[in-house]
């Protein structure tokens, strides 16, 4: 069942009639593609947020939250990637959060942030060993930390904090000069 | 009666151009110039030049999937999808692929615009001239047939498409690629000035230049010099680089003879038995879909090679029952793209302290210098590379292992130079390497759909071994690190080079069309896109319609004048 027919069987279990304006409103987005509720659960969105910010932490720039990369994974696994790697992200979101329970006995979200890093530091350690596996098969699907860490650097960095704050962003740079000093510490172009 | 007559002189035209690429933007713009009343049809939708570009001054996070296509596009685009090319930034220029369907007894990616100015808009802007190299080819090899033409008899067409359009570039004096008109050219970074000197120094007959490119230097007429945003492909408002609407079409509306009517899908050619000429076409409109005829003293043919050839298939009569001009049988075959997607790249050491400033539209160039003397290869033809240097960004993170402040303050820095090279290779044309009309499956028009059946050879995967190898051995030599060669494959339509399906030749019973772009048989039909091309020599090829047009356009002028069609 799609998101619209969802929507609608609610509206017809409530006995009441549902507007077009108010099913395309709550659609939220143009896109047909089936919505994944794990996906948009409060729960999954929390944690997103603060995976991501334990990757990009807020330093003497703005990190993941303050770009809202937790909004930005669940439309992009919402729109942009097939069920069963929403599945794997959904699943790997479990295995941190059980990861957590196992060293700290609490939810990953409820952690410090040095706790925060270490967790996420072996996952992503697990992650690299994966993707320099021997016997890859096509069908092998992506690791969940994969698919995490791909989308918070494109969110934050793609981002108008990212972009602007993070890195230097140059709308229209008017020239190009092709060998220019470079000193240490000197932010990267956007784009 | 009287009604019939008057429709028809209201749909009458001294010229009919089909397709409004870069090859038709340029018939429309030599033939009206020249005094003619020109219809000037395309399938895509209207496209207004700036104001329809509404994502081209758009910041990268105002990009909803950041530029990424969806679930539900990449249903409805099942061919686009497998490459870069159609993404969030340009979706709308590009064809919704399931309402025009073709078949693929092999894979062929068939990337098509949805738009006035066709793929002018999208195109990557490299812009080389053929040489003797390429025009003798297929005569000193016994591959094919020869071309009608020479070098000489285009140079001036090149010397003439070049100054209008703005091609900016270097002169090195090669034989193998001749210099053209050119505006100065961009300028390349440190690495690649270093990586230039040691190939240059390392191997004779190599040389390394910056890519020649239909992005202009200083203004043009209504047009920009190039603002290095890199975000041709959007279209530009600036007008900074070659396109339809940026150049040609102001230019042939300026003349008050055109007519251009979009949403028009052209659906064949009508031949007139008695006459011995084609007296118009028949177009249908995209939502009406009603079929409307349209009538014209000549008609150039410029729908892109495949579109080209779909119209030329399907327009029988009982003289041309295998399609329009066909008499060799020859339509449809010794379909050509070129072969690319493999090369080299390494790291180079010692420039962490230097940077570049700006998005330059544009990579470097080594030409073709295989089979090219006394160079003697187990293959024929050769390939050229293109390339460019950079220092690595934030994406560098995703592979990269790490979390955190460190992690983060290490990918918001510039990385490591990185210099690469990829080749793009000569195929052969072979009679084998064909697109068929399938009455089986129709569009969404009720038209019939091409049936691809072509591949890449022998001859081109020998060549992708030195394209591969040589890259790597070149950077070497100049000093880069961690060398690592790749082949990701190459299917035909990839480098969206297609051509030859109606190719140009000496004798009507071998070829479709004369030295002049003509068809031997239907004297007022001229072809002037990719569809003509006899060889596909290995430098990218749409400066080359540009000047065929031109050429083509000052001939069927003179012979209409002359009565001669």
């Amino acid at each position: 069942m799609n998101r619209r027919d969802a929507i609608k069987n609610v509206a017809l279990l409530l006995g009441s009639a549902i507007s077009a304006s108010t099913l395309a409103a709550l659609e939220g987005c143009k896109s047909s593609a089936p919505k994944n509720y794990a996906l948009e659960a409060p729960e999954t969105k929390s944690i997103l947020a603060e995976i991501a910010e334990t990757i990009i932490p807020e330093t003497d720039t703005p990190g993941a939250k303050a770009a809202k990369v937790d909004e930005f994974i669940v439309l992009m696994m919402n729109d942009c990637y097939e069920q069963k790697d929403q599945q794997v992200l959904l699943d790997g979101l479990k295995k941190i959060d059980e990861a957590s329970q196992q060293q700290y006995k609490k939810p990953f979200t409820e952690l410090t942030a040095e706790e925060k890093t270490a967790v996420l530091t072996a996952v992503d350690k697990e992650r690299v060993a994966y993707n320099k596996r021997e016997n890859k098969q096509p069908e092998d699907g992506p690791h969940y930390f994969q698919l995490i860490k791909e989308l918070t650097l494109l969110g934050y960095f793609t981002s108008e904090p990212g972009a602007t704050k993070a890195l230097r962003y140059v709308a229209v740079p008017g020239k190009y000069e092709g060998c220019i000093p470079y000193k240490e510490g000197e932010k990267a172009w956007a784009m | 009666m009287n009604l019939n007559i008057k429709a028809q002189e209201q749909n009458t035209y001294d010229a009919i151009v089909i397709g409004s690429g870069v090859s038709g933007g340029w018939a429309a713009k030599e033939l009206t110039e020249k005094g003619l009343k020109v219809l000037m049809l395309d399938r895509g939708k209207k496209l207004e030049h700036v104001k329809d570009y509404d994502t081209a001054t758009k910041d990268p996070w105002e990009f909803t999937h950041r530029g990424r296509i969806t679930i539900e596009q990449r249903e409805t685009h099942p061919y686009l999808k497998r490459d870069y090319p159609y993404s969030e930034h340009n979706e709308k220029f590009w064809i919704k692929d399931i309402d025009s369907p073709y078949k693929e007894e092999k894979r062929f990616d068939w990337y098509r615009p949805d738009i006035v100015g066709g793929k002018s808009i999208m195109w990557g802007r490299q812009s080389y001239r053929l040489s003797d190299l390429d025009f003798e080819a297929n005569l000193k090899d016994g591959i094919a047939v020869d071309w009608p033409i020479r070098y000489k008899d285009i140079a001036p067409w090149y010397d003439y498409v070049e100054r209008f359009a703005g091609i900016s570039g270097q002169a090195e004096g090669l034989p193998q690629l001749p210099d053209g008109q050119f505006m100065p050219p961009m300028p390349m970074n440190c690495v690649e000035e270093e990586v230039k000197k040691k190939i240059e120094a390392n191997f004779k007959g190599r040389i390394m230049t910056i890519g020649r490119v239909a992005n202009i230097t200083k203004p043009l007429p209504g047009r920009t010099a190039c603002q290095f945003r890199n975000l041709c492909s959007r279209g530009c408002p600036f007008g900074a680089y070659f396109s339809t609407q940026s150049s040609t079409l102001p230019a042939a509306v300026a003349t008050g003879n055109l007519t251009l009517r979009p949403d028009s899908i052209v659906n064949s050619i009508i031949y007139d038995e008695q006459k011995g000429k084609a007296t118009g076409v028949r177009v249908i409109d995209k939502h009406s879909k009603e079929m409307t005829e349209y009538y014209a003293k000549i008609i150039f043919v410029n729908g892109s090679t495949l579109g080209t050839t779909f119209v030329l298939m399907n327009s029988i009569s009982n003289r041309f029952p295998n399609g329009l001009g066909n008499d060799s049988g020859v339509l449809g075959k010794y379909l050509m793209d070129h072969h690319f997607r493999t090369g080299a790249s390494g790291k180079v050491e010692g420039f962490d302290d230097k940077y570049y400033f700006g998005r330059r539209a544009n990579g470097i160039y080594i030409p073709r210098y295989r089979n090219v003397g006394s160079d003697k290869r187990d293959y024929l033809r050769g390939f050229g590379y293109q390339g460019g240097a950079s220092r690595s960004g934030w994406q560098r993170g995703i592979a990269e292992m790490g979390v955190g402040k460190d992690f983060k303050q290490q990918i918001t820095e510039p990385g490591t130079w990185t210099m690469g090279l990829g080749g793009f290779g000569e195929c052969l044309p072979y009679e084998q390497n064909m697109v068929t009309l399938d009455n089986s499956l129709k569009d969404a028009w009720g038209q019939p759909v091409l049936k691809f059946d072509a591949e890449f050879k022998e001859n081109e995967m020998k060549m992708r071994k030195d394209m591969m190898n040589d890259a790597a051995e070149m950077l070497e030599a100049a000093g880069a690190k961690d060398v690592s060669t790749y082949d990701g494959g190459s299917f035909p339509g990839m480098a969206i080079h297609e051509m030859g399906t109606a190719r140009m030749g000496r004798d009507p019973k071998t070829s479709i069309l004369n030295g002049w772009n003509q068809v031997h048989a239907v004297k007022n039909v001229f072809v002037t896109d990719g569809a003509c091309m006899t060889s596909a020599s290995c430098v990218n090829p749409s400066l080359t319609y540009m000047a065929l047009t031109a050429r083509a356009a000052d001939y069927a002028v003179k012979e209409l004048k002359k009565g001669n069609i």
